[in-house]
Formats: C-alpha cells, sequence, structure tokens
C-alpha cells in the first residue's frame, strides 16, 4: 500500500458524520448477509465516531448551512483551518473564540470577536434542549430524531 | 480533525466475490483492512470515502483471486497541531491526564501542561488545579468522565509492526528459565499513534471552569 497525499484535503466534522450515517443506513438495508463478515473494525469505528460526532452540533448542520456560514465568513480574513474548528465547534464566547484564531488579540478588535460570535450563533443552529427550545429549534430536534 | 488521505494498493478479490458489484467488492476489502487501524504517520482510519480510479484486473497462475490496482480515497482521522478538540477524562495518573474521545483514547496531557499550579491527589488518583482567589486557593478537581477541552500540541507515531526474536541475550539454560520470561509477556503493550495535548491556556481544561 502506498500513501500518495496524507493530506489531500480537511474534512468537517458534519462531512464525516453524513458519510457514517448514510453508510450505516446503506448496510442496514443490505442486511445482515454474509458479506459482512470480517467488518468488525468498521462497524466499532462507525459506531464510535458517530457516537462522539452526534453530540457535536454537527448533526445539527446541513450543507446549505455550511455554505451560508463559509460566506458569512469571508469579511473576517480567517484561515481555513480557523473557520473549519469554528464550524465543528460553534464557540459561543470570547475565550474559545480566542483558542481559535491564532494571535486573535492583534487579528480581531473586541467588537469583531463580538460579532464572530453572533454570526456563528445565528448562522449554526446550537443544542435546543440547551437553548430552552425556540419553536423552531424543536421542530429541528424532532427531525433529527426520526433520521 | 479529520481529512481525506488519498492512497493507492492491489485489492486481492476471492472468486467468491466475482458476482458482486467490483466496487462494492473492493470497498469492503479497503474497509477490511484499514477500518480502525493506525497507519504509521497517516492517522487513524475511519472508513472509505471514494474510489477514484480503477486499473485492470489481473488473475495470476496459481490463484483465483483477481489483483486490481486501486486509487482511492480514505477518511482519517489526524488532527493538525494546534488544533482545539474535545474530550472526557479516562483516568488520571502519575503521567498526566488522559483523555478519550470514545473512538480514540490514545491522548496524554503530561503534568506539565495542565494548569499551572497542578497537583496530583494521590488517595484519590486526580489531578487538580489549586486555581486562587482573592478569598484563598480552590482545588479544581480533574475526575474521571468529565468533558475537557484540550489544544494537540505533538503526535507521537510508534512503528508496532511484529519485529524479529529480541537478539539471543539470554540463551535458555535449562532448569532456569522460568521466572523471566513472564514478565517480558506483560511488557506493556505500545500505542501506535498518540496525541498529547495541553490545557495551560485560558479556555482550556474542564467544559465547567469557563461556563460561569
Amino acid at each position: 500500500m502506498e500513501v500518495k497525499n496524507a493530506n489531500a484535503a480537511m474534512l468537517s466534522n458534519y462531512e464525516v458524520f453524513k458519510l457514517l450515517t448514510d453508510l450505516k443506513e446503506k448496510r442496514k438495508d443490505s442486511g445482515k448477509n454474509k458479506n459482512s463478515a470480517g467488518q468488525q473494525n468498521l462497524n466499532t469505528i462507525m459506531y464510535e465516531t458517530l457516537k462522539y460526532l452526534s453530540k457535536t452540533p454537527c448533526s445539527r448542520q446541513n450543507p446549505e448551512i455550511v455554505k451560508e456560514f463559509l460566506t458569512t465568513m469571508m469579511p473576517h480574513k480567517l484561515t481555513k483551518a480557523e473557520k473549519l474548528q469554528l464550524l465543528n465547534q460553534r464557540p459561543q464566547t470570547a475565550v474559545e473564540i480566542q483558542l481559535m484564531v491564532e494571535e486573535s488579540e492583534e487579528r480581531l478588535s473586541e467588537e469583531q470577536i463580538e460579532e464572530l460570535i453572533q454570526t456563528v450563533a445565528d448562522v449554526l443552529p446550537g443544542d435546543p434542549e440547551q437553548e430552552n427550545a425556540a419553536p423552531a429549534d424543536a421542530e429541528m430536534e424532532e427531525a433529527v430524531q426520526q433520521s | 480533525m479529520f481529512v481525506l488521505v488519498e492512497m493507492v494498493d492491489t485489492v486481492r478479490i476471492p472468486p467468491w466475490n466475482f458476482q458482486r458489484q467490483l466496487n462494492d467488492a473492493i470497498a469492503e476489502e479497503l474497509n477490511k483492512k484499514l477500518a480502525n487501524k493506525v497507519v504509521y504517520n497517516v492517522g487513524l482510519c475511519v472508513c472509505l470515502y471514494d474510489i477514484t480510479k480503477l486499473d485492470d484486473s489481473y488473475i495470476f497462475p496459481g490463484d483465483g483471486a483477481s489483483h486490481t490496482k486501486v486509487n482511492f480515497r480514505y477518511v482519517v482521522f489526524h488532527p493538525f497541531l494546534d488544533e482545539i478538540l474535545l474530550g472526557k477524562i479516562k483516568y488520571c495518573s502519575q503521567e498526566g491526564v488522559h483523555v478519550t474521545m470514545g473512538f480514540f483514547d490514545d491522548i496524554l496531557i503530561p503534568p506539565e501542561s495542565l494548569q499551572q499550579p497542578a497537583k496530583f491527589d494521590e488517595a484519590e488518583q486526580v489531578w487538580l488545579w489549586e486555581y486562587e482567589t482573592d478569598e484563598g486557593a480552590h482545588d479544581l478537581y480533574m475526575d474521571q468522565g468529565e468533558d475537557i477541552r484540550f489544544r494537540v500540541t505533538d503526535e507521537m507515531f510508534v512503528d508496532t509492526s511484529p519485529t524479529g526474536p529480541a537478539a539471543a541475550e539470554t540463551p535458555a539454560q535449562p532448569g532456569q528459565s522460568t521466572a523471566p520470561p513472564a514478565e517480558e509477556v506483560v511488557e506493556k503493550k505500545e500505542a501506535p499513534y498518540t496525541l498529547i495535548g495541553t490545557i495551560c491556556d485560558p479556555g482550556l481544561g474542564l467544559l465547567s471552569w469557563w461556563n460561569s
């Protein structure tokens, strides 16, 4: 086996979550036939990763949200890795932003940090339970549970 | 946190899988080989992303299986340096705080990277942060199972592929070798891929420290 490019692209948590959810569905459909023998490793990592990811904000995202988020992040001049972390973790406090954005004291003013927190909170859906379930959020939660 | 890795491999499909779609059979073989395994200097493999190129398949004399050279992309857990991650405390020991992410366990935060001043409570086997306020020091315990945010500072890959027998240091002498071999067997299993983290920055550490 040969590794051609050890870092072809970074994946957001949402992409991995979607891929694994689809794969799980596909394997469920095809039933527990003889083909699934010897796939314990795949099943283990799929189960554990999904368990971890379903507790992160990515379980409530979709392609439109991700796209909108990246568009609204354009004027902030952040690096790819920084935007990825904001997307994956949905920071809600200034101290978290300062962790994820390198040299944030020099690059961002206090107002800009406030603005960032606001955009992140507006664009990315939060945990409905934590935010005392606004009606729209509650619907979304149901949709997530059903899927 | 996750990256795409481009790889090339030659996949052997046994004859009893010939009735299946080649793509499906290959995807399954690749997942069988790589899922939940660490590739040296690459990271922890999660699952196949897609197949980008299939070469012609060959059947060699003496083996009914087909061999196909495949270019594919794989999803791999390999956080970049300085990435902020969330995990749970697995346990504490003299070496530091051991953190787990569920699918990945080998994360260590060494004592010098804890919030200072830190102290190890021998009785309870737990690290604590002696946080100083105006009213005196508060002991903030880092209990098992707590959510913790940390920054990745280093990664270590260890080649755990099997090696030859250790050089014949102890030529077996009859009637003498009963106790020593047992110790060698207990020799600790080394993790192929370890992440070293730090929580020595504001905002890092247990989530509950920063919520209020």
